[in-house]
């Protein structure tokens, strides 16, 4: 043990410059309230952790974390606060209580965890034994490519992959139907039964039409809407009728 | 205690950054925050995993091989001894991390983004319907909505 820190002496400091300037991001994350600012500092998180990958041994990942992680999420991020307000609004301290409780107490049991976990950095881990280290070995004489990480992925859990590729491509498909892949996105309101969610208190589609005919704004919402709830009342009670006779 | 501070400070560590994700994801109310948060705490995850997996004074798991003849494992292993200060059994062997918690972290992080842009397709849907993306505004739209529905019936 006395050896290991020896060996990983000179990227110790690495390591902790690195986790230290995580922390400070995700904490300035947690005070920040500019969208553009929070989705940047996510692209710098991930960019750091990738960096701490490379550290790790972890070169895969590394730049795996670095594309995705820091290139593409943050892209999509940015694509959706463009379509969103740029400032999120103030929470109130009492609304902070009780996360900060949660995440205490999950954080202290889970401190109370690591006395059980293996030292930074064992060779004689159980999970740097087992498997794992089997794979190195067996990677040059079964698949003849040097990256043990590449022969694992697309050899000896190719289904893992595959199953990969399948959440991908469904998750695709998931944004393409969400966001409207027959070309109506951006132009789709609720309107359950002719109520409009937003704005709030908004008079139905047949009313907003006799405002407009009227001219007259000026009128509450409350008696614009007068004439057509008194309808739909008339035929939700009818529906009603029809199935009490079924 | 002591012990926690030498050997297991990466836990430690990465304990704190997943607990700053979680707290983001519980006590914000902006919907691109909360899922900001949700990818923090992905990636302190993926930095739990992948520091398991580090093995000291290790190299990355691509294995050096010299000439065509890569079917001789021993002759691989044996290839590059003066670059490590080995801690193994014997000091003649180049060590590697472990690579299978890379594997499978490298499915997390796509399947992450994966989830990431159905998560901000919802929040650009929310956003059409209610004009906000503010967790307490749709909450009070879908109060003020259901009452009326409810004065109706």
């Amino acid at each position: 043990m006395m050896l290991a820190s020896y060996a990983t002496a000179p990227t110790i400091i690495l390591d902790l410059a690195l986790m230290a300037i995580l922390i400070i991001v995700a904490f300035s994350i947690v005070r920040m309230r500019s969208l553009f600012a929070i989705v940047m500092l996510q692209g710098v998180y991930s960019l750091v952790s990738a960096a701490w990958f490379v550290s790790l041994d972890a070169v895969d990942v590394a730049f795996t974390e670095a594309a995705v992680g820091a290139g593409v999420s943050t892209v999509l991020m940015l694509a959706a606060m463009l379509l969103a307000n740029r400032k999120s609004d103030p929470v109130p301290i009492s609304k902070q209580i009780a996360p900060l409780l949660v995440v205490i107490f999950a954080g202290l049991a889970m401190f109370y965890a690591i006395g059980d976990m293996p030292a930074y950095g064992d060779v004689n881990s159980p999970a740097n034994t087992g498997v794992g280290m089997d794979y190195i070995d067996r990677t040059t004489k079964e698949i003849h490519i040097p990256n043990v990480v590449t022969a694992v992925l697309a050899s000896y859990r190719g289904y893992d992959t595959f199953g990969e590729a399948v959440v991908i491509f469904s998750a695709g498909l998931g944004v393409l139907l969400l966001l409207g892949l027959n070309g109506n996105a951006g132009r789709w309101t609720a309107s359950p039964s002719g109520q409009n969610i937003y704005p709030p208190m908004a008079p139905s589609a047949n009313s907003r039409l006799s405002v407009s005919s009227d001219n007259s704004k000026s009128v509450t919402s409350s008696a614009v809407k007068e004439p057509s709830s008194s309808t739909t009342r008339k035929s939700k009670r009818k529906r009603f009728k029809d199935k009490g006779n079924n | 205690m002591l012990s926690l501070l030498l050997d297991q400070y990466n836990y430690a560590v990465v304990i704190i950054l997943m607990m700053t994700g979680l707290y983001v994801v519980f006590a914000s109310r902006n919907l691109i925050k909360k899922l900001v948060g949700l990818s923090i705490f992905q990636t302190s995850v993926f930095l739990l995993y992948i520091t398991i997996g580090k093995v000291s004074g290790g190299q990355p798991p691509i294995v050096e091989s010299h000439g065509s003849d890569h079917a001789n494992s021993e002759t691989l292993l044996f290839a590059s001894i003066g670059e490590v200060d080995s801690v193994a059994q014997s000091s003649s062997e180049v060590l590697y991390s472990n690579p299978l918690p890379h594997v499978l972290i490298l499915t997390a992080i796509v399947v992450g983004v994966a989830t990431l842009a159905i998560g901000l397709s919802l929040v650009v849907r929310v956003r059409e319907v209610y004009g906000t993306i503010e967790e307490d505004k749709i909450e009070e739209y879908d109060r003020i909505y259901y009452k009326e529905i409810l004065e109706r019936q």
